[in-house]
């Protein structure tokens, strides 16, 4: 049957069970978009292309599908870039598509040309440029297969106009085939039972879960190995949910605000389990002073992130949910004539920790960010909800005192740290997960880095929930210049106007009045329900009423200004050198 | 390396050096005896930077099928150089000469050049390099060093 390129894409994406597609449309895509009007895939029209990779990647995270995102070629194109950069730190699969000049004026400048798999090629798993219309189905195939196995990536199709509008004989490939692409499932038997000894024998041991878990549904086989040795387990950033919060042995995040106990854990053990984790330096601080008495157990699907920042004693590269099910099985052959190592020391210590130094913030007659999540967690923790955030303090707070229970429900951007990811994330998780209670927890710079797209969850009917922690800052800048540039408060208040002096240090009684922006007003504006709560006294029933209403609504906290995310490691010291919280 | 013969390849490969801080010292690529893969042959600074992340990092590219460490393999490498030296009637002989040592070919002569033409592993191509500077060396090009692990492995 000859049909022509875009329907060929169409059907791929069909083939390939995709139900929604982010995306705006544009000039050299409109044969694709001509193909999406008589189709049954879903398509959400965003409000700026960066929303439509974010919305793809918050559907991928909340439900472990591909996401997929499209635009235009040039702009449309290089509003993806953003997005496709978070999805790639954060290891989210995703096909983003674009459009391109056609081939014949490639080269030439054209109109909306940009060289965009020459621009991605850094921050994607693959990408393509499609230039015979014959190659388009083995391409879709071969990129929503790179996209979801081994270390999940974005991978991006770059398709000229002419691809989409000549024809081919269609037939959907059953297989790939990529002789330079062999992801390694299993880890090797040797290694995993030299690891299972170091973990029955560790006086003081520590599994240290991330990401990972999630990508290859491991959690079962985490709570199990935790289980079974008894070993305290935290997770970072990416690994919120991984491994359910409330559990007895959960110490929750590490690093830079990690609670003060799993930081102490951190340096002290002489152990560290390493489960889908790369060692990232929020999480380490000073490298060589991270974990000096420890080995290192690092279980790991990418070779390439075992070794890179710090030695490890016992590498095994293989699937971490393949690998885990294993280790078990071999610490368990090995208890049937050995004893496990007595902690008892150990986990005495740590518990003492967590009394001596828990996470806490001051109380006062103020709203209080920290207090503010507590009731979100406290009104929302029973229902299906998935928490997505922004990036910053509202970030931070969120990762310490929300309690992640279940995999894909505590969305963020973790490793390129994108402000304005909350919001679209959001609106991919809803797609995603209809009947879930969506909360994006944000900062009034993040959620305005992106606020346009409040109108793509009014016209999708999508009732997500959006908490703007207001303090009129850039709240996470501000904190550390408070902490490390002398109070020098330089273009991070998002209240100054001509009437401020030209050098602030602080707010005082001549700070302007105003709300700046009106998020309520912003709200109603776009057809969503505003709430402003100035007070303690009001989260409950704002955060009540924001549930039980069925359209998207933005409640606006005008939360205490100056308030700082504790404990803190300051960048380049040891994580046991905590600032505040104590 | 091997890698998959395809347009956008070499780009993948040298944006990931520079992506995370390598440094290629000379880079030389041409096709296989299969066509659709190439083979392409890169001297790093293995000092400077440590081999197993750039090996690593490199496999991750889903176009290279097969990486070689030659350092620590046998292996045999040559490069070859064109050199173009100042040489009027009266040291053409003494130039020959030299290029008779090397076992290298004079592949053009003007009225005040040669153009030689030599093959050899790095120190080979360095020495012939010195000799001929003192009469002045107009132009060179190098092509960087190609190199395939000797017979005994297989």
């Amino acid at each position: 049957m000859r049909i022509t390129g875009a329907e060929a894409l169409i059907k791929s994406l069909e083939h390939e069970g995709v139900e929604v597609i982010f995306g705006y449309p544009g000039g050299v895509v409109l044969p694709i978009y001509d193909a999406i009007y008589d189709s049954k895939i879903c398509h959400i029209l965003v409000r700026h292309e960066q929303c439509a990779a974010h919305a793809a990647d918050g559907y991928a995270r909340a439900t472990g599908k591909v996401g997929v995102c499209m635009a235009t070629s040039g702009p449309g194109a290089t509003n993806l870039v953003t997005g496709i950069a978070n999805a790639y730190m954060d290891s989210v699969p995703m096909v983003a598509i674009t459009g391109q000049v056609g081939t014949h004026v490639i080269g030439t400048d054209a109109f909306q040309e940009a060289d965009i798999t020459g621009i991605t090629s850094p921050i994607t798993k693959h990408n393509y440029l499609i230039k015979n219309v014959e190659d388009l189905p083995r391409i879709i195939k071969e990129a929503f297969y790179i996209a979801r196995t081994g270390r999940p990536g974005p991978v991006l199709i770059d398709i000229p106009v002419d691809v989409s509008k000549g024809e081919l004989d269609y037939k959907y490939p059953t297989e790939v085939n990529l002789p330079g692409y062999k992801p390694t499932i299993k880890g090797n038997a040797r290694q995993i039972k030299q690891a299972a000894q170091a973990i029955i024998e560790a006086k003081e041991p520590i599994i240290f879960a991330g990401g990972g878990i999630l990508k290859s549904n491991a959690e079962k086989e985490l709570h199990e190995l935790a289980e079974l040795t008894g070993i305290y387990v935290t997770t970072t950033l990416m690994g919120k949910g991984a491994f359910d919060e409330t559990h007895p042995l959960s110490l929750g995040m590490p690093g830079m605000h990690g609670a003060r106990y799993v930081n102490y854990a951190m340096t002290e053990t002489d152990l560290i389990i390493a489960v889908g984790v790369r060692f990232d330096d929020r999480v380490t601080g000073k490298l060589s002073e991270f974990a000096r008495k420890a080995k290192i157990i690092h279980i790991d699907i990418d070779p390439a992130e075992i070794g890179k920042n710090v030695f490890v004693h016992i590498p095994i590269v293989g699937d971490t949910k393949n690998v885990l099910s294993s280790l078990a099985g071999a610490i368990k052959k090995i208890l049937e004539e050995e004893k496990m190592s007595d902690r008892s020391d150990w986990n005495k210590k740590i518990e003492e920790w967590k009394k001596k130094y828990p996470l806490k913030y001051h109380h006062n007659n103020k709203l209080k960010p920290e207090f503010i999540i507590e009731q979100i967690y406290n009104l929302t923790k029973d229902k299906n909800t998935i928490i997505t955030t922004g990036v910053g303090q509202n970030q931070m707070w969120s990762a310490q005192y929300y309690k992640a229970r279940k995999p894909g429900t505590f969305i963020s951007s973790g490793g390129l740290g994108t402000m304005g990811f909350g919001m679209p994330a959001a609106i991919g998780a809803q797609v995603g997960c209809p009947d879930a209670l969506v909360f994006d927890i944000d900062g009034d710079g993040s959620f305005q880095m992106v606020s346009q797209d409040l109108v793509t969850a009014v016209c999708n009917q999508l009732p997500i929930k959006i908490a703007i922690l207001n303090n009129g800052y850039l709240g996470m800048v501000r904190q550390w210049q408070e902490l490390f540039y002398n109070r020098h408060y330089s273009n991070s208040c998002l209240m100054r106007d001509k009437s401020c002096p030209p050098q602030c240090t602080g707010p005082t009684e001549a700070c302007p009045k105003y709300y700046l922006p009106d998020f309520v007003k912003l709200a109603e504006a776009y057809g969503a329900v505003g709430l402003r709560i100035t007070k303690p006294e009001e989260v409950e029933p704002a955060v009540k009423k924001a549930i039980e209403t069925p359209l998207p609504v933005v409640m606006d906290f005008i939360i205490e200004r100056e308030e700082n995310v504790f404990p803190m490691v300051a960048p380049g010291a040891p994580v046991d050198q905590m600032i505040g919280g104590d | 390396m091997k890698h998959t013969n395809k347009p956008g390849v070499l780009a993948k490969i040298s944006g990931l050096f520079s992506r995370r801080g390598f440094n290629i010292e000379s880079l030389a690529v041409g096709p296989t005896e299969n066509p659709a893969v190439s083979r392409m042959t890169i001297v790093v600074d293995g000092e400077a930077h440590p081999m197993e992340q750039v090996t690593k990092q490199l496999h991750k590219l889903i176009n290279v099928l097969k990486i070689n460490d030659l350092v620590s393999e046998e292996s045999v490498e040559r490069e070859l150089v064109l050199i173009k030296v100042n040489a009027d009637a009266s040291v053409r002989a003494e130039i020959i000469e030299i290029a008779d040592i090397f076992r290298a070919k004079i592949v053009d002569v003007g009225k005040n050049s040669v153009t030689i033409e030599a093959t050899g592993t790095t120190p080979k191509i360095e020495a012939i390099e010195d000799l001929l500077r003192p009469y002045g060396i107009k132009e060179l090009a190098r092509t960087g060093k190609i190199a395939l692990s000797r017979g005994s492995k297989e």
